[in-house]
């Protein structure tokens, strides 16, 4: 075994099967992301200055806060996932992990799918982890905070997902933040609608498990599409450069 | 049909047959458009409820119809870009993709005309009108994505796989903003019931439609066959015709 090359890439060698593989590549992408910290606190922080401005900025009522607070709280969080996807591939893109990524005989999809679920460990289950502080402080009852919390957990996987496949189109284009953006929000438009309207049912009174059932299907669709469609993407950016 | 199949991988062939087929369009789809406009626009019934004012559905209706239709055929030509990388295919993909963009915005824009009369307002946050801008949404996408790519077959096939996403979310994105509210009134053409209009404002209809599909494949015929040439500058073909003085 050769781990000269590069210490944090343990050499996937044939034979070694798909899910040893995958587990490899999400170990490696969150050990590299905690030795950038603060690429990690990042969204976080983002995700509180964009709530923080939805009552500075509009009212600072707490009939607004209420009534709002689930859907402020749900852009700031798909907001904050947009921004952090294009760390998502352009680091590895950029020292050439990428490539021997692409390179190796494991199914280009699977590592995908572990480099994505590393990513949302690393964003948006924090935001899903401070949300309940947020709400707080917008005022949002209890129950709903539950709620709220539940759909992004189911939600910000799904963002994630989504996302992949943007990052990898974008992947070594100029301007691609932008980019990126205006080809993932119509996408996102789906998960945003039902992830506030599960909260505003609750709020309601009205039952929420038909509206989580389909946020799940959302995940569920994501889950088995998405990583198809980013590996195509990211084999036609990869011949692109 | 297989051979049939080949030469729509030429863009010689395709660019010898569009020249044929394009006259025929341009006249077939102003003849149509033009009986169902002058029909729809003059002589149709007043509606009674509506008034004149309803006449615009005979531009409105026809835009939506193919701001629609466009996005669906992008993602057929999509599919035969990705598994059988048919150069026509992404040049049809990117010669139509601004049209498919001008007739989504035309059909807001007539949309929001009609809605204020109608309505009360320019524009609401409804249903139909919400996943029709979503569309134009997706529609600019695909164009900006297309002009970021410097390499040619890089961005056609890059624009296919975003194409094809798009796609399936487009029934998502319509069923979820459905749930989510809805004003608009019910699709205007549906193929297992009778037309809830009369026949005299059905039939103009129909016609406008068809005739805009045809004056869309002439359109869509000139936009390939310039993007055909601009790819094939340097063939002998292209270089012969030129000489030849042909257009």
């Amino acid at each position: 075994m050769n781990s000269s090359a590069h210490p944090l890439i343990k050499p996937v060698e044939q034979g070694v099967g798909p899910l040893s593989a995958m587990v490899a590549v999400f170990a490696r992408d969150v050990r590299v992301a905690f030795r950038q910290r603060q690429d990690l606190l990042n969204p976080l922080l983002f995700f509180v200055m964009v709530v923080t401005l939805f009552p500075l900025g509009v009212s600072p009522e707490i009939g607004f806060l209420k009534q709002s607070g689930a859907g402020i709280l749900w852009v700031a969080a798909l907001l904050s996932v947009l921004l952090s996807l294009d760390h998502l591939f352009r680091h590895d893109f950029d020292d050439g992990t990428l490539e021997q990524l692409v390179l190796q005989p494991q199914p280009l999809f699977l590592l995908i799918l572990a480099k994505t679920l590393a990513h949302w460990m690393l964003t948006g289950l924090p935001l899903v982890v401070l949300t309940p502080v947020l709400g707080v402080m917008v005022h949002l009852d209890g129950n709903s905070v539950a709620i709220l919390c539940l759909t992004l957990l189911i939600g910000t996987p799904v963002l994630s997902l989504i996302g992949s496949i943007g990052a990898a189109l974008t992947l070594g284009l100029r301007s691609a933040g932008v980019l990126l953006s205006l080809l993932i929000i119509p996408l996102y438009i789906p998960v945003l609608i039902f992830g506030t309207g599960t909260v505003a049912a609750a709020a309601e009174g009205a039952p929420v498990a038909g509206y989580l059932a389909l946020m799940g299907a959302f995940l569920v669709l994501a889950l088995t599409l998405a990583p198809f469609a980013s590996a195509a993407a990211l084999r036609i950016s990869m011949s692109n450069s | 049909m297989w051979q049939w199949f080949h030469k729509l991988g030429s863009p010689k062939w395709f660019f010898g047959i569009a020249t044929r087929f394009m006259p025929w369009l341009l006249a077939g789809g102003l003849l149509l458009l033009a009986a169902g406009l002058v029909w729809g626009l003059a002589f149709a019934p007043k509606d009674y409820l509506q008034g004149n004012s309803y006449r615009i559905i005979f531009i409105h209706v026809p835009s939506a119809f193919l701001a629609q239709s466009i996005y669906i055929s992008m993602a057929v030509a999509a599919v035969v870009t990705l598994v059988w990388r048919m150069k026509l295919a992404d040049v049809f993909v990117k010669a139509i993709a601004p049209v498919g963009l001008i007739f989504t915005f035309l059909s807001l824009f007539t949309g929001a005309v009609w809605g204020k009369p109608t309505w009360g307002t320019w524009w609401v946050w409804d249903a139909r009108l919400t996943s029709m801008l979503i569309l134009l949404f997706l529609y600019g996408g695909v164009i900006a994505l297309d002009r970021a790519i410097n390499d040619e077959k890089s961005a056609a096939r890059a624009v296919a796989v975003l194409v094809l996403v798009g796609v399936v979310n487009i029934p998502i994105i319509k069923y979820s903003v459905d749930w989510w509210n809805t004003l608009h009134q019910p699709a205007t053409f549906k193929l297992t019931e009778k037309p809830s209009m009369p026949m005299e404002m059905w039939v103009p209809l129909l016609l406008s439609v068809l005739g805009l599909y045809l004056l869309f494949g002439w359109l869509a015929c000139i936009r390939m066959k310039t993007e055909i040439l601009i790819r094939e500058q340097r063939t002998r073909w292209v270089k012969d015709m030129v000489l030849a003085g042909r257009k």
